[in-house]
C-alpha cells in the first residue's frame, strides 16, 4: 500500500509540478501553430528557450524583473518574424526544417563558451541569479499564509474533517462551473464569463491547499511557483478559447484546410499565419520563463526532446481542442513518473536497474506517441467526426 | 441579393444581350463597349513550354462569358495568372491587366479577390473539416473579428457576425444547402461542394465571379440546377466568366465565347457562330480527333481521363505556382 | 493492421536490438560543480587534438595565493567550486602529463564571478601536431575532415532523400538507424568478437533487414490507411525517441567503441588520417558510386527516379510503387547502418546519441541539395560536412561550427527554395 501511495504522490507531484504548468503554456502556443493553423512548427523549445534567457539574463543583470519579461517576449516575436517571413510562402516541411534549426542555432549559441559572461555557457544561468524578483513578489508569505482553518504547509493539522469539507467544496465548485458554462445558471455574456472566472479560481485557490503533497522545490516559494503557474495556464486556456471562437480563429481553420481557398476569398493568409506564428511563439516564451523559474536556465534542457514533449503532450489531449494541451502535459508527466516508479519498485534490480526505469519511461513514451497517432488521432478530447475527411 | 451587387442593367432580357452581342467585333481580342476586364499581353513559360500567350483580351460587364479549348489549352493557367495564384513570365515585359478601372499587375491572389473579383477551382476547395456555415461565413469580407486584436471582445463582432450568418442563410436556401449548415462540408457530395464554392464565392459580393470547369464532376441532374444559378446571377446584374470544355454546356448559357488553344486566344463568337469557325474546329480536332462538338458523350473513358491528366496539370501548375511563390 | 497486432509490431520493431541485451554500462559520471549566490565554479576539458586527458593534476591559486589541486576525470573534465570573487589562476602541472604532449597554453588567469561557471582553456598538443601547423595546413587537413565527415553524411542521407522523394515523408529517425549501425557494430566486432568486414557485412545487412521490416509493418499499412504526412512525421519522432532510449537503455549513457585498439595513423605531407577513415572515405565513394550506377543506368533505379517525380505517373504506367518503395526503404536503412558503423570507427565510438546529433546536419543535406533528389543530397551532404570542419579553421569559434551549416541552410533557403540541384518549376 504504501509503494502505491509513494507512486500517486509521485505522479501527483509531478502532474502538479511548476514544469508541467510551464509545459502546458508551450503546448497551448504550439496547438494554435499546428492543432489550428496547421502550421509544423518544430522549433517550440527555441520560443522556450528565448523567453527563458530573455527574461533570466536581463535580471541577472540587473535590470527589473518586469524589464526581463518584456525582453523575454520581445525576443521570441522577433524569433517568429525572422522564421516566417522567409518560410511561411513556401512548402509546410520547410517550415519543420527552418525551426527545428533555428532552435537548435539557438541552443548552440547560448551553450557557446564566448557567451559565457552572458549566457552562462553550457551550465547555464542558476535560478539564484534572476528568481528572486519574483520570489519577493509572492503574497503567502513565509509559510504563514492562513485561510479559515487552512494553510498551504497543512490542513487544519491534518484534521480529517476539513478535507472532506474542502472535498465537497471543491465539487461543488466543478459542478456549479460546469452548469455556469453549458449556460443553464441563468446568466448570458458577460455576467457567465465573469462567474466562470470567479468559480475557477476559487477553485484553483482551493485545490492547492488540498493537496498535501511534498513540497520538492525552494522551500517557501514552491507553492507560489505553482499557483502562478497554473494561473497563467487557466489564462491562456481561456485567451486561446476566446480566439479560437472569433471568426479570427475561423480564419485559422481555415487556412489549415486550404491556403489557396482563403487567398480566393480575399483573406491575406500570410499575414494569418504570421500572427498565428507570433501568438503561439510568445505563448512558448512565457511557458519557457516559467519551465526555468524553479530551477536553473540550461540551454540543453530547452532542445529538440523538449519539443518532442510538447508534440507528444498536445496529441494525447488532443490537437485543436482547448482542453487538449492542458491535460496531455498532466496526463504526459504524470503518466512517464507513473510508469518509471512501477518499474522501479516491481521490476527487480536484476532485469531493470534504477536508471533503466528512466529510460524505459521515455521508450513507453515514445511508443505511445505511435499508438496514439495512429490508432487516435484526434487524442482524448479531439472530434474523431472532424478527422475523418482527409485533405 | 445584396447592395453591392452592380444595379441590373437590362441583362436579364435575352434580346437585349443578343443585341448588344451582336454589336461586338468578332476577331479574337475584339474590343467590347463596357468592358470589366482587360487583359494585355500575358505570357507563362514552364521551362522550355509556353502554357499561355494571350495578346488581347476583354470581357463584357453584365453578361456570361464562356473561355474554352480544348486539354492543355491554358484555360486554368490563364485563370491563375489573371487572378493572382501565378505569376506571368512576361510581369516586366509589358503584361498588364485591369480589372473594373484598377491595375492587377502586381496584385496578390487575395487583393484580387478584395477587388471584387472571386473565382472557385477546378478541383473544388471546400474546407473540408468545417462546416457548411463555416465555409461560408469565410466567405465574407471586412470581418471586424478577423482581425486579432479585436477577435478577443467578442461585442466588437458579434453584431456583424448575425449579419453575415442571416446573409449566408439567405444564400444557402438558394442553393438548397441550408439543411446540410452544420455537416461538415467533408460530408457533402461532388455537386453540393461545387454550390457551396459557388455561395462562398458570393458571400463576398463580387463584382465578378470566375468560374473553373463549374460542371467538372457534376453529376447530370444537379448540372441543370447549376447553370439555372449562373444564369439567375447574370440576371442579378453580375459578370461571369467560366472556363469549360465541354461544348454542349457552353452553348446553352453563355453569352459570349472566347477560344483558347496552345495558350493563344484563337477566336471568339457568339455561341452559336463560334462553333463553326475554321480556326476553332481546327483546335479542337488537332487535339483529339475523333470528339464531336458539342457531343453529350464526351464524359467517355475517354474524357475521364482527359480530367485526370488535366488535375495532374494543375497539381503539377500548383507546385511550379508554390516554387514560384517562394521564389519571390 | 488491427490494434492487437500494434504491440506486437513495435515489439518486433526492436527486435533487432535484443541482440545487443547482454551489453554493460560503464561511463565514468564527472563530479559536478553548481554555482550559487555566493559560489562560482571554474571548469574546462583537458584534451588535445587526439583525445582527452584524464589523471592530470590542475592548480588554481587565488589572489591571496592560496593554492587547491584537482584532477580531470576520465572525460577530461575538471572544475573547482570557489567561496570568492576574483581572479584566480589556473596551471597545469606539467609532471602529471602524458609523454609526447606539448603545453601551449599551461596557464591562465580567470576572474570568478558567483553565479556563473567560468572556463579556463588550457591548450595541450601532441609533439607532431604542433610542429608544423601553419593556417594552410590546418585549412588542408580540415577539408579532408570534411570531406570525409561529407561522404559519411552523404550515405545517410541519399537514403533519406530517396524515402522523401518516394513517400514525401520526412523520416525523423533516420538518424537512430545511422545509430543502429554503430551500435549493431559494437555489438557483433567489439562483444562477440566478429571480424571487422564479418561483422560489417553483417550490420549492413541486419540494418538493410530493418527498413525492409519497417516499411512492411509499419509505413506501408499506414500509407494504405492514408495517414496524412505530417502525422506520419510525428510517428517517425515517436520512433525515434523510442529507439534512442533503447540504445540508452542497453548499452548506458557512454560511448561504445567497435574496435578496442587505437586506429594506426597515415600521414600525407601536412595530412594526418587513421587508417580506419582513408578505408571509410574509399568504402563510401564505392558504394555511393554504385548507388548512383543504380539509379541512372539500372532498371529499377529508373522506375526509383519515376515514382520519385510523379508517383501517380509512375503507377499508371505500370510501375509497382509499393516495391519500388519497399527497396527504397530497405536501401536507404542499409546505407544508414553503413553510414553509422563507418561513422563509429572514424570518431571512435558510438554513442545513443550520435545520430541525433547528426540529424540535423542530414535534413540539412538534403534539404540544401534539393527535397527529393539522391544527387542533390551528395552534392548537399559534402557541403556540409566541409562547412563544420572548415569553418573552425576561417575564424568561427568551434562552439558554432554546427550552427554555421544551419544559418547557412536558412539563408540557403531564403534565396533558393528548391535547393541546389532542386527543379525550380515543373511542366505543367
Amino acid at each position: 500500500m504504501d509503494t502505491i501511495q509513494g507512486i500517486l504522490n509521485g505522479m501527483m507531484r509531478e502532474a502538479l509540478s511548476p514544469q508541467t504548468a510551464a509545459v502546458a503554456i508551450a503546448v497551448i502556443g504550439l496547438n494554435i501553430h499546428f492543432g489550428f493553423t496547421g502550421l509544423l512548427n518544430m522549433g517550440q523549445a527555441g520560443f522556450m528557450l528565448l523567453g527563458a534567457y530573455g527574461m533570466a539574463i536581463s535580471v541577472w543583470h540587473g535590470l527589473p524583473f518586469a524589464v526581463g519579461i518584456l525582453f523575454g517576449l520581445a525576443a521570441a516575436l522577433v524569433f517568429a518574424l525572422v522564421l516566417g517571413v522567409p518560410t511561411l510562402k513556401l512548402r509546410g516541411d520547410y517550415l519543420a526544417i527552418v525551426t527545428i534549426s533555428a532552435a537548435e542555432i539557438l541552443r548552440y549559441v547560448s551553450r557557446s563558451s564566448l557567451l559565457s559572461d552572458f549566457t552562462g555557457a553550457a551550465q547555464g544561468i542558476p535560478g539564484s541569479q534572476y528568481a528572486h524578483p519574483f520570489q519577493n513578489l509572492s503574497f503567502f508569505g513565509k509559510g504563514q499564509f492562513t485561510l479559515l482553518p487552512f494553510n498551504y504547509l497543512d490542513v487544519a493539522d491534518g484534521a480529517a474533517w476539513v478535507r472532506i469539507v474542502g472535498w465537497l467544496l471543491l465539487i461543488g465548485l466543478i459542478t456549479a462551473l460546469v452548469f455556469v458554462l453549458r449556460g443553464r445558471a441563468g446568466l448570458s455574456g458577460n455576467g457567465r464569463i465573469l462567474a466562470a472566472i470567479a468559480l475557477g479560481v476559487v477553485g484553483v485557490l482551493l485545490l492547492f491547499f488540498l493537496f498535501p503533497v511534498p513540497n520538492q522545490a525552494t522551500g517557501v516559494n514552491g507553492w507560489w511557483v505553482r499557483f502562478v503557474a497554473w494561473a497563467l495556464v487557466a489564462v491562456c486556456t481561456f485567451v486561446v478559447f476566446l480566439l479560437v471562437r472569433s471568426p479570427w480563429g475561423r480564419l485559422l481553420r481555415g487556412v489549415r484546410e486550404d491556403e489557396d481557398a482563403i487567398r480566393s476569398l480575399g483573406k491575406n493568409v500570410f499575414s494569418i499565419k504570421m500572427q498565428a506564428l507570433i501568438i503561439g511563439g510568445l505563448f512558448g516564451a512565457i511557458g519557457g520563463m516559467i519551465y526555468v523559474l524553479p530551477t536553473s536556465t540550461q540551454p540543453d534542457s530547452m532542445g529538440r526532446s523538449l519539443t518532442f514533449f510538447c508534440y507528444t503532450a498536445l496529441l494525447i489531449g488532443g490537437a485543436a481542442t482547448i482542453f487538449g494541451p492542458v491535460l496531455g502535459a498532466v496526463i504526459f508527466y504524470a503518466a512517464r513518473i507513473g510508469i518509471k516508479y512501477t518499474a522501479a519498485a516491481y521490476i527487480p534490480d536484476s532485469i531493470m536497474n534504477n536508471q533503466q526505469t528512466e529510460q524505459f519511461s521515455y521508450i513507453v513514451v515514445g511508443v505511445a506517441l505511435m499508438l496514439i497517432v495512429i490508432f487516435r488521432p484526434q487524442g482524448i478530447l479531439g472530434n474523431k467526426r472532424e478527422l475523418r475527411f482527409d485533405v | 441579393m445584396s447592395e453591392h451587387t452592380i444595379t441590373p442593367t437590362g441583362m436579364a432580357d435575352p434580346a437585349v444581350r443578343r443585341d448588344l452581342v451582336t454589336r461586338f467585333d468578332a476577331n479574337p481580342g475584339a474590343s467590347k463597349p463596357d468592358p470589366i476586364l482587360v487583359v494585355d499581353n500575358i505570357v507563362r513559360q514552364f521551362g522550355g513550354m509556353t502554357a499561355v500567350d494571350v495578346g488581347h483580351l476583354e470581357v463584357q460587364r453584365g453578361i456570361i462569358t464562356a473561355l474554352i479549348g480544348p486539354n492543355g489549352a491554358g484555360k486554368t493557367t490563364f485563370f491563375n495568372l489573371i487572378t493572382g495564384f501565378d505569376r506571368p513570365t512576361s510581369a516586366k515585359q509589358g503584361a498588364h491587366w485591369a480589372f473594373d478601372g484598377r491595375t492587377l499587375d502586381k496584385t496578390s491572389a487575395s487583393s484580387v479577390a478584395q477587388a471584387g473579383m472571386v473565382r472557385t477551382f477546378q478541383l473544388t476547395k471546400a474546407l473540408s473539416r468545417m462546416t457548411v456555415i463555416d465555409n461560408m461565413m469565410l466567405g465574407a469580407q471586412n470581418q471586424a473579428g478577423e482581425n486579432l486584436l479585436k477577435s478577443v471582445f467578442r461585442p466588437a463582432w458579434r453584431a456583424q457576425e448575425r449579419d453575415i450568418e442571416a446573409k449566408a442563410d439567405e444564400l444557402l436556401d438558394r442553393f438548397k444547402l441550408l439543411e446540410k449548415k452544420h455537416d461538415y462540408a467533408g460530408s457533402l457530395s461532388g455537386g453540393q461542394r461545387k454550390l457551396l464554392e459557388m455561395a462562398r464565392a458570393l458571400m463576398s459580393d463580387p463584382k465578378m465571379i470566375m468560374l473553373d470547369e463549374p460542371m467538372a464532376g457534376v453529376n447530370p441532374a444537379l448540372t441543370q440546377s447549376l447553370l439555372g444559378h449562373i444564369q439567375s446571377l447574370r440576371d442579378e446584374g453580375m459578370t461571369v466568366l467560366f472556363v469549360e470544355h465541354d461544348m454542349h454546356v457552353v452553348r446553352h448559357i453563355s453569352d459570349w465565347v472566347a477560344v483558347m488553344a496552345e495558350g493563344r486566344l484563337v477566336a471568339e463568337g457568339s455561341a452559336d457562330t463560334v462553333m463553326s469557325n475554321p480556326a476553332v474546329i481546327d483546335a479542337y480536332l488537332g487535339a483529339h480527333h475523333d470528339t464531336d462538338l458539342g457531343d453529350d458523350a464526351l464524359l467517355s473513358d475517354e474524357a475521364l481521363e482527359e480530367i485526370a491528366e488535366e488535375v495532374a496539370a494543375e497539381e503539377a501548375e500548383r507546385q511550379a505556382e508554390e516554387e514560384a511563390e517562394g521564389l519571390k | 493492421m488491427g490494434r492487437g497486432a500494434a504491440g506486437l509490431i513495435v515489439a518486433l520493431l526492436f527486435a533487432p536490438l535484443l541482440v545487443m541485451f547482454t551489453a554493460s554500462t560503464a561511463s565514468a559520471v564527472d563530479t559536478l560543480c553548481l554555482p550559487g549566490p555566493d559560489k562560482a565554479c571554474i571548469a574546462g576539458t583537458l584534451r588535445t587534438e587526439d583525445g582527452v586527458l584524464p589523471d592530470v593534476t590542475i592548480t588554481i591559486t587565488d589572489e591571496a595565493g592560496q593554492a587547491q589541486e584537482v584532477t580531470t576525470s576520465d572525460t577530461g573534465k575538471w572544475n573547482i567550486q570557489v567561496e570568492d570573487e576574483g581572479t584566480y589562476v589556473v596551471k597545469i602541472d606539467e609532471t602529471t602529463l602524458p609523454k609526447d604532449l606539448v603545453v601551449d597554453t599551461g596557464q591562465v588567469t580567470v576572474k570568478a564571478k558567483f553565479g556563473a561557471t567560468i572556463p579556463a582553456l588550457l591548450t595541450i598538443r601532441t609533439e607532431n601536431y604542433s610542429a608544423s601547423t601553419s593556417k594552410f595546413d590546418e585549412l588542408l587537413q580540415s577539408t579532408v575532415n570534411g570531406l570525409r565527415l561529407g561522404l559519411l553524411l552523404a550515405l545517410a542521407s541519399v537514403g533519406l532523400s530517396l524515402i522523401y522523394g518516394t513517400t514525401g515523408l520526412s523520416n525523423f529517425a533516420h538518424a537512430e538507424q545511422v545509430t543502429l549501425g554503430g551500435m549493431l557494430g559494437y555489438f557483433l566486432i567489439n562483444v562477440h568478437g566478429l571480424g571487422l568486414l564479418v561483422g560489417g557485412i553483417l550490420v549492413v545487412l541486419l540494418c538493410a533487414f530493418t527498413g525492409y521490416f519497417q516499411d512492411r509493418v509499419l509505413w506501408q499499412p499506414l500509407r494504405r490507411r492514408g495517414l496524412g504526412l505530417s502525422q506520419m512525421m510525428i510517428v517517425t519522432i515517436g520512433l525515434s525517441l523510442a529507439l534512442q532510449y533503447v540504445y540508452q537503455y542497453l548499452v548506458g549513457a557512454g560511448t561504445v567503441r567497435v574496435l578496442q585498439e587505437n586506429p594506426s595513423v597515415s600521414e600525407f605531407g601536412p595530412i594526418t588520417i587513421t587508417n580506419q577513415s582513408l578505408a571509410a572515405m574509399g568504402i563510401s565513394v564505392v558504394v555511393l558510386a554504385l548507388v548512383g550506377y543504380a539509379l541512372l543506368r539500372t532498371r529499377v533505379g529508373r522506375a526509383t527516379r519515376a515514382v520519385s517525380d510523379n508517383p501517380a505517373l509512375a503507377s499508371a504506367s505500370g510501375i509497382d510503387t509499393d516495391k519500388v518503395i519497399r527497396l527504397v526503404w530497405t536501401v536507404a536503412m542499409g546505407l544508414a547502418g553503413l553510414s553509422g558503423l563507418l561513422y563509429a570507427l572514424v570518431v571512435n565510438g558510438v554513442k545513443w546519441d550520435s545520430g541525433l546529433q547528426i540529424l540535423l546536419l542530414l535534413f540539412a543535406a538534403v534539404t540544401l541539395g534539393g527535397l527529393g533528389t539522391a544527387f542533390g543530397a551528395l552534392v548537399g551532404a559534402l557541403i556540409i560536412g566541409l562547412v563544420v570542419e572548415v569553418s573552425p579553421v576561417v575564424g568561427m569559434p568551434g562552439d558554432f561550427k554546427y550552427a554555421t551549416a544551419l544559418l547557412i541552410l536558412i539563408l540557403l533557403l531564403l534565396v533558393r527554395p528548391q535547393g541546389l540541384l532542386g527543379k525550380p518549376q515543373r511542366v505543367g
